[in-house]
């Protein structure tokens, strides 16, 4: 909503503020003033000129050479509008003028001819082409013939002004008006309201005479009158009316067209003029539409409507869409001479889908969606009759074509000072509350410790005892409130453990190295289930905005992936990232999909840097293996940790495990597929993705410290020769289950295939510990058992001691 | 024979001032002063000699040994620390040579910025609620005095998987589902998480973002708790003088409502590019939570009373760190995530 300052003092004395003070006095109230527009942009020398004479450029066709008088001389200023002639008179910015644009006007030569100043547009003067009347949209303005030469033009097109602009949010639709907006002003400063003139005589004639009215759609509209005016002259509005709509955001048409914007603007009622002869018939029914009726609106849209649009219909067809637009078929146009003037409430939800379903929204719509004042349906009529009357020459019959079945009574709310200022943490006194319910111009009585408040009709957003709080506390000042911090029984606040533990896995993998992603849930179908763990049925949007945002993810990696490609483009030596969040498979029985929080991680490049020392190393499957073992053994799962090998579409067939915990698949691990890689412009790539939820949820054995022992271990080591086939986690399984118990440690420390080995086979090192917490070991013990180790690795693995 | 001694002498202090290191010097040792050396030799020799000499000759032998071994140890102290000053000179390193570096990681700015959230409110008392990002209609609208028909819920601005089911919009399902679940017993919970918009992605939107809201609710909670509630977050997340200011708002949910503003932290208040020259700067949405919200959820409202705050991890990041576009939070450029390294302040 747009204030002008100079419009709104005519409703309220705003006490000379300076309109920022004042802007900033309606914010701390309650409506954000987002803007306080300067309409002169700090113009000065843009004064009214009088073209006396217009002639040719002789160089330039496009151009002409005039004179003009500008009060105190006589001007020569060649100026290109094709409009422009001599006897008009024109806005002139003489030499020294900056124009809102920033452009500087200076003594010119145009093609050899001396220029001294600019004839202008209005949209150089910082009007916004949308706004500027249709006559004068590509040229010059001209201004009424009553303008004096020299004076500034700045007051004659109202731009000596300053505008508020309101960003109203939707409770406010009371502030949609310029009465709305002078009652709050008047609330905050305590100054009381005009109410505009509305002044003219009727006609001899009754307005029942000229038009039948009936509502068949009283839900929908429950209050319709109209107003009949005859013997109009349609022309220009005067510049006064013009300027204050261009000043609120319309742009001026006619005087009848825009007598009906202007009162909206005042009221925040919405009217429609209808040319009474177009209509044909004399009547008015409002009705629903029929199902596929067409309508050709104002802005010569053919529209197919539906059975629950509210239509204006002259017995025979639709002339106006309710509420929204107007039809094409009975437009008021230069040759009208008698008008219908509707005022109505028609029904906020109607209105909205209505507009909704033709993508239409208007001044008027977005007023009735929201909700106008019933008090100020008839109002709105009268004022505008009294506009015609004084604009446009009109004859107004008398009385009014009126069906009213509105409920007009204000909504009570009983609220005691107590709860009141409880409820603020607050000791306002009943004196303060009464002045601010005066001031906002609410109806009340004290009695009985209690409040008795009738809230205006313009105030459709006071219902209950709460909007009375804020109306109190707002007017009293938030400023007011005391800080306190709630008074309760204290009880220690936390993390969950899961809340807990998903943080140290944050911290774990940072510290390993890798940094926290956070990348979109809604992804392509084709990358939906890519690489997911787990596939169910899709949770797909209705109207997604794209493709490729229109499926939620069943897998992290696909995503992550995509930030991989991205830093590698970019030069990044190392990519090593990693995710938690939620993937989306199937339906619950609530129809909810089922949520599962997941953990994915990527790495990519250099995991070693080069470093002056010399080492360097690339990425590979067991770094990202070590990471994941280091978190299993930080949660407390590392004795039930198995990796087995297993084939998922979309990555290398040879390097691929599932990662099992006590045999159940939590997640997997592998190198993407080179092709996929090669896809994506990416070198070697590892990525991991486990069921986070389920890890964590997984119960852990409590921690118990065992004591350190005094005894010495004793270490043996051993190198198998194996078949090259071998898992060596297979070996690994097979000595700890022969070890026995004192067997306390099995280290992998070399892995040796090539030259100097047969074909086919391999040589595997590992280093046993043996130890007994109890005492010292016997040679004999150890050897004992670690006979047994190499014999169930001969008898089960085939292998053989190195010699 | 004391003649041959005192040349064995000559002999042996000339060998030690030779020796150049402590091993040359032990051969010396052991060359002369050792149980096959020639002062032993002499030693054994001496039975030869008349009785009355021997003591005389015994004491001088034992004179000249003790005047060489004291020469010698002098030297071999000296030769040790020149060993050790040797060895120390070979290994002295270049310590202008950069360390090897430890690589980590950390977290990404919008989770830095909930944690340290989280942790503010822990510390008043506060747990931490999570909830689905797909949502019911009613808990993402309906619960929250948002019925049908409202426009703030037009199908424009949600992401609908069917009609009851939508992306959430807002955090604040969680505040209805943990309301519903708690039964009319107080709560006082923090509610982060990511919340969906149909919004087309630039510099200020993103389809995809992060909320963090708070809700107390307990008996006789007043505006003036959230005030002070607000008052706290704001000094602790933003320094100690800031100031905070309420103004007030519309939201569905809640009854009054409230903006606030925290005096700016770049410039004190004075005006700058960071507050758009008013010295304050928009921080978060509040409210007294609205009667119907209360009622929806089995509290009764007369006796109850309760706050509720929002706000995005995104713009407070944005101000705290100076992000200029929301985009960078999604894109993952690790030139972007590695800046939020150490610690502040």
């Amino acid at each position: 909503m747009l204030v002008s300052t100079k419009w709104l003092s005519e409703y309220v004395n705003t006490q000379g503020l300076d309109p920022k003070d004042l802007g900033e006095k309606i914010t701390r109230a309650g409506i954000e003033v987002d803007a306080v527009i300067d309409r002169s942009h700090g113009m000065t020398n843009v004064v009214v000129g009088y073209v006396k004479e217009k002639v040719k450029h002789p160089e330039a066709d496009k151009l002409n050479i005039c004179q003009v008088d500008v009060g105190e001389e006589t001007t020569q200023i060649i100026c290109g509008a094709p409009n422009v002639d001599a006897g008009q008179k024109v806005i002139v910015a003489r030499p020294g003028a900056v124009l809102p644009g920033g452009m500087k006007i200076k003594k010119a030569k145009l093609r050899g001819e001396e220029s001294n100043g600019m004839i202008c547009s209005l949209q150089e003067l910082g009007i916004e082409g949308r706004l500027v009347p249709k006559a004068y949209a590509d040229g010059i303005y001209v201004l009424p013939e009553t303008a004096v030469p020299g004076e500034s033009v700045l007051p004659l097109l109202g731009l000596d002004d300053i505008v508020l602009e309101l960003g109203l949010t939707p409770n406010r639709s009371d502030a949609l008006s310029m009465l709305g907006v002078a009652y709050e002003v008047g609330a905050i400063l305590s100054e009381d309201m005009k109410y505009p003139e509305v002044n003219y005589t009727e006609s001899d004639e009754k307005a029942t005479d000229y038009l039948n009215l009936k509502v068949d759609a009283i839900e929908e509209n429950p209050m319709y009158i109209a107003k009949v005016v005859k013997n109009i002259q349609v022309k220009e509005s005067p510049l006064w009316l013009q300027h204050r709509l261009m000043a609120a955001g319309v742009r001026p048409h006619n005087n009848v067209v825009d007598i009906t914007n202007y009162v909206l603007m005042e009221y925040g009622q919405p009217l429609h003029a209808f040319d009474y002869d177009r209509l044909e018939t004399k009547e008015i029914i409002v009705r629903l539409a029929e199902e596929g009726e067409k309508i050709v609106t104002l802005d010569d849209q053919e529209r197919t409507l539906k059975s629950n649009h509210l239509v204006i219909t002259n017995g025979k067809e639709p002339v106006a869409i309710a509420g929204v637009m107007g039809g094409a078929n009975s437009e008021v146009h230069d040759g009208t001479t008698t008008v219908v003037i509707e005022s109505a409430y028609f029904v906020g939800g109607s209105v909205r889908q209505t507009s909704k379903d033709h993508n239409l929204r208007s001044d008027a719509s977005a007023r009735f969606e929201k909700g106008v004042d019933p008090n100020r349906v008839i109002l709105a009529a009268e004022r505008a009759a009294s506009l015609l009357a004084e604009l446009a020459g009109g004859e107004v019959l008398a009385g009014t074509v009126m069906v009213d079945e509105l409920d007009k009574t204000p909504a009570e709310v009983v609220v005691s000072p107590d709860f009141i200022n409880n409820r603020l943490g607050m000791k306002i006194s009943l004196e303060d509350m009464t002045s601010i319910l005066s001031r906002l111009k609410f109806d009340y009585q004290a009695a009985n410790g209690l409040l008795y408040i009738k809230a205006p009709t313009r105030r459709q957003d006071i219902k209950i005892e709460e909007d009375i709080i804020e109306e109190i506390a707002r007017m009293y000042g938030y400023d007011e409130i005391p800080m306190t911090l709630p008074v309760e029984e204290s009880k220690p606040g936390g993390l969950s453990s899961y809340q807990a533990k998903r943080r140290q896995v944050r911290a774990y993998l940072e510290g390993a190295g890798l940094y926290q992603a956070i990348t979109y849930s809604l992804t392509s179908k084709e990358m939906s289930q890519k690489f997911a763990l787990e596939t169910a049925p899709v949770t797909e949007l209705l109207m997604p905005m794209s493709e490729d945002r229109s499926i939620l993810r069943q897998s992290l990696i696909p995503h992550l992936l995509e930030a991989v490609t991205y830093n590698t483009a970019r030069q990044a030596d190392t990519v090593a990232l990693y995710e938690v969040g939620s993937v989306f498979l199937g339906e619950t029985e609530s129809g909810l999909p089922h949520e599962q929080e997941h953990l994915a991680a990527v790495i990519s490049g250099k995991w070693l840097d080069h470093s002056w020392q010399g080492e360097k190393k690339a990425v590979d499957f067991f770094v990202l293996k070590g990471i994941v073992e280091g978190l299993m053994d930080l949660l407390g799962h590392s004795s039930e940790l198995t990796f087995e090998r297993s084939v998922v579409d979309g990555l290398h067939p040879g390097r691929t495990a599932s990662i099992k915990l006590a045999g159940e698949e939590i997640g997997v691990i592998a190198q993407l597929h080179p092709s996929e890689q090669k896809a994506r412009d990416l070198k070697e790539t590892y990525v991991m993705e486990l069921n986070l939820a389920k890890v964590l949820d997984k119960e852990v054995e409590a921690l118990y410290y065992a004591p350190v022992s005094k005894f010495p271990s004793i270490t043996r080591d051993i190198a198998l020769v194996v078949d090259s086939e071998k898992a060596t986690g297979e070996l690994q399984a097979i000595i700890q289950l022969s070890g026995g118990r004192l067997l306390k440690n099995v280290h992998l420390f070399d892995l040796y295939e090539g030259e100097k080995m047969e074909p086919g086979k391999k040589s595997v090192a590992f280093s046993l510990t043996y130890f007994d917490p109890e005492r010292t070991l016997t040679d004999e013990e150890v050897v004992n058992a670690h006979n047994k180790v190499l014999k169930a690795l001969a008898e089960q693995a085939g292998a053989e001691l190195r010699g | 024979m004391e003649a041959q001694l005192q040349q064995l002498k000559e002999e042996v202090l000339q060998k030690i001032a030779a020796s150049s290191n402590v091993k040359e010097l032990n051969d010396v040792r052991v060359a002369y002063l050792g149980k096959k050396g020639p002062i032993t030799d002499l030693l054994k020799g001496m039975g030869k000699l008349p009785a009355e000499e021997r003591p005389k000759m015994g004491a001088l032998v034992n004179v000249v040994r003790e005047e060489v071994t004291t020469v010698l140890e002098a030297r071999m102290s000296l030769l040790q620390e020149q060993a050790i000053n040797e060895q120390l000179e070979k290994e002295s390193i270049d310590v202008t040579l950069p360390g090897r570096p430890v690589k980590t990681g950390n977290h990404h700015p919008l989770t830095r910025v909930v944690e340290e959230i989280e942790d503010l409110f822990i510390g008043m008392g506060y747990e931490i609620a999570e909830g689905p990002e797909v949502e019911k209609d009613y808990y993402n609208f309906e619960a929250l005095n948002l019925p049908k028909g409202h426009p703030a819920r037009d199908m424009q601005d949600s992401f609908y998987i069917s009609e009851d089911i939508l992306l959430r919009t807002h955090t604040s399902p969680v505040q209805a589902r943990t309301m519903e679940a708690k039964e009319g017993q107080p709560i006082k919970i923090i509610c982060p998480g990511k919340v969906y918009r149909r919004d087309n992605d630039d510099a200020t939107h993103s389809h995809q973002f992060t909320q963090i809201e708070g809700l107390v609710i307990g008996e006789n909670i007043r505006m003036s708790d959230l005030k002070g509630t607000l008052s706290v977050f704001a000094k602790k997340m933003f320094g100690n003088d800031r100031e905070i200011r309420l103004r007030p708002s519309f939201f569905p949910f809640t009854e009054p409502s409230v903006e606030m503003d925290i005096s700016c932290f770049k410039c004190g208040g004075d005006g700058c590019n960071v507050c758009k020259k008013t010295g304050w700067i928009e921080i978060l949405g509040a409210g007294m939570v609205h009667p119907n919200v209360l009622e929806m959820a089995g509290y009764d409202s007369k006796k109850l009373s309760g706050f509720a705050f929002g706000m995005g991890p995104e713009r407070i990041a944005m101000l705290k760190y100076g992000v200029e576009d929301i985009r960078h939070f999604y894109t993952n450029d690790v030139r972007f995530l590695s800046q939020f390294h150490r610690t502040e302040v």
